[in-house]
Parts: structure tokens; C-alpha cells; sequence
């Protein structure tokens, strides 16, 4: 969806040059919520305020909207089907190995860097995949956490190597 | 009433709290929509779902939880309070960026969010492969037991990871695949 919206944005409507749009990407996905909102956001405040930035947020929400609306109605139509059932089946496993691909792609970036950084990284996520996966403590506040411990770390070990 | 408030709380807190995207909200999704009484099955079903119709992840589910639980007044409502606070808080930065900019505390932050963020996306993928890959929970004991895998899910899963990582081909197409694969094995062989 990423790079969809990037060559919009750049190549057709030329709305920003290609270091305007990457700098809008970073911030996109490094601000909370919906990435493609924070995106339709910026573009749209860039190009039109406050009521291009709404009008670029609900486009870009509504398809993903009346898409979900249509397929619950037909699925509710068609009711029990083993060929439906399957068709979940498939697309439930196939996830699985999406995440997970996913997840070694982010884990790759995250090695690298500094020793120290890399540990906590590394204890940071194993921390929170237990607490939330097996322990199932409160997600928000796993996060909460994982900022407080991350500016902690970052004050006191990643500021002193530059230093050093 | 007091199912229209719990979507609103629920979504706009995803909304407020989740970085990284779609995959790593999905356990806020999850433990919030548990207050409709969601089981991990359902989830499963909704993840499916959002990842086979257009749009951000977090919008469908927002969309399907409402429908499922109240109505398309509830579909409106928990859309709206999942986009709304990173609408407002995206203006906000717009304005403020070159004072975030170079901030230790907001670097640290992220330090902190990169890596919880990889263990959310992993505890997501738990919750799906529960009850698809094995029979139960993904943490269990019975992981020793044989019989405690499905076979045909974890060989369509393998298949995909081939796909998508040496094959390269995009996930979506690889849904739509895995999709028709699972409805003539389970439909039609089985």
C-alpha cells in the first residue's frame, strides 16, 4: 500500500519531490494508529488544510470500509460452506507464514549496530512476545513500558558510546 | 449503548497506543474485542478477512468488530474512533516536526517501540496460528503430541513462506492462492 501511495503522490499528481515523500513515509510509520491515515493525513493537509487532509483520510478509509461491510453481508448470505470454511483455512495458515516473514524481515533490520542496543532490542522483544502472547498482560501497557525502558536505555547507554 | 462506548474506547485506544502497523494492533484488537466476548477463533476468521479486502488492517477490523457487534451504527463509530487520533495527532506534528526533531527523549522512544513492536507482530501471529496450525493454543504442552498439529494448515503455511521469501511473490497473491488451495483440499478433497 506503501509504495502505491509513493508513486501517486510523486509520479502522478506530483504532489511532492521523491525526499518530501520519503520523509512523509518515516513520519508516517513512526507516529501511532493507522499508516495509510497518517499518510492520507500529511498529503492531504499539504496540498488542501484541514479539509484536504479529511477529505484524503476518508478516502482512503472507505474502501477498506464498504469492503469488510459487503463480504460479512455475502459471507452471511452463503452461511455454512465447506468451501468457505477451507478458503479460511487457507488464508488463515497463509497469514501465519506472512507474519512470520514479516517478523524475520524486522528482526534482520533490528541486528546490526551497536552490541548493547542489539541485546535490549533483542530482550525487548522476547520480553513483550511473553507478556503478551503467553502471559497475556495489557498490550498498551507493554507499550507504555517499552518507551519508558527505550528513553532509559538511550539516555544512559546509546548517548555515552557516541561520547566515548 | 454501552457496546457503542467499549468500540470507541477499544478502537480509539489501537488508534492512540499501536506503532508499526496493522499486524502489530492486531493484540490490542484482540484483548479489547475479548470485552464482546471475540474468541480466538472469530479473531482468526476477521484477520483472514482483513487481509484479503483492500485497505489498512486496522480499518477492516474496526469495521468488522463494529458490524459483528453493533450494527453498521457500531461499524461507523469504531472506524472512526480507530482513524481519529492519528488524524489529530498527525496535524499536530505537521506543525511541531523541527522542534521533535533530534530529541533524545523521542529517539529513545523509539529504540524502546522498534523492538516491542517485533514481539507484538510475533504474539499476533500466536494468536492466528491457535487453533489453524495446532489444535488449541499455540503455548501448550501438547506441543509434544503428533496429533496436536494440523498438517495441511502448517504445509500451506511452509508453502507460503516459500512463496513470499524465495519466490518473492506479494502476499496478497499468495492470500488469493492459499485462499482457492484451502477450498478445493477442505471443499472438494476432503
Amino acid at each position: 500500500m506503501i509504495p502505491q501511495i509513493q508513486n501517486l503522490v510523486v509520479e502522478e499528481k506530483k504532489w511532492m519531490d521523491e525526499e518530501e515523500a520519503l520523509d512523509c513515509i518515516a513520519l508516517g510509520q513512526s507516529l501511532p494508529g493507522v499508516i495509510a491515515v497518517n499518510l492520507a493525513t500529511y498529503v492531504g493537509y499539504r496540498q488542501r488544510g484541514i479539509s484536504g487532509a479529511v477529505r484524503a483520510t476518508v478516502g482512503i478509509i472507505l474502501p477498506a470500509f464498504l469492503s469488510i461491510i459487503i463480504a460479512l453481508l455475502l459471507l452471511g448470505y452463503i452461511g455454512d460452506n465447506a468451501y468457505v470454511e477451507g478458503a479460511f483455512i487457507g488464508i488463515k495458515a497463509a497469514v501465519c507464514g506472512l507474519i512470520a516473514v514479516t517478523a524475520v524481515r524486522l528482526l534482520k533490520q533490528m541486528v546490526g549496530g551497536s552490541k548493547p542496543k542489539m541485546i535490549f532490542s533483542i530482550i525487548m522483544a522476547a520480553g513483550s512476545l511473553a507478556a503478551v502472547g503467553v502471559f497475556g498482560v495489557t498490550a498498551v501497557l507493554v507499550i507504555i513500558i517499552g518507551i519508558l525502558l527505550g528513553i532509559i536505555f538511550h539516555i544512559f547507554v546509546t548517548s555515552k558510546e557516541v561520547t566515548r | 449503548m454501552i457496546v457503542l462506548y467499549n468500540l470507541v474506547k477499544i478502537f480509539f485506544c489501537v488508534g492512540l497506543f499501536a506503532f508499526g502497523g496493522g499486524t502489530a494492533m492486531l493484540p490490542l484488537i484482540y484483548q479489547g474485542a475479548s470485552v464482546f466476548g471475540m474468541n480466538r477463533a472469530d479473531f482468526s476468521d476477521m484477520v483472514a478477512l482483513s487481509q484479503i479486502t483492500p485497505g489498512p488492517i486496522a480499518v477492516n477490523a474496526a469495521t468488522y468488530i463494529g458490524l459483528q457487534y453493533a450494527g453498521i451504527t457500531g461499524a461507523i463509530i469504531a472506524t472512526l474512533a480507530v482513524c481519529l487520533p492519528c488524524f489529530l495527532i498527525m496535524l499536530i506534528v505537521i506543525r511541531l516536526i523541527d522542534k521533535f526533531k533530534g530529541s533524545r527523549i523521542v529517539e529513545g522512544a523509539f529504540v524502546g517501540i522498534r523492538p516491542v513492536t517485533i514481539g507484538l507482530i510475533l504474539t499476533a501471529a500466536i494468536f492466528v496460528a491457535g487453533g489453524v496450525l495446532v489444535k488449541g493454543p499455540v503455548v501448550s504442552v501438547q506441543l509434544a503430541d503428533i496429533d496436536y498439529y494440523n498438517w495441511i494448515p502448517l504445509g500451506i503455511c511452509g508453502g507460503s513462506v516459500v512463496m513470499m521469501s524465495l519466490l518473492k511473490v506479494k502476499p496478497i497473491y499468495v492470500m488469493l492462492i492459499m485462499a482457492a488451495a484451502g477450498a478445493v483440499i477442505y471443499g472438494a478433497i476432503l
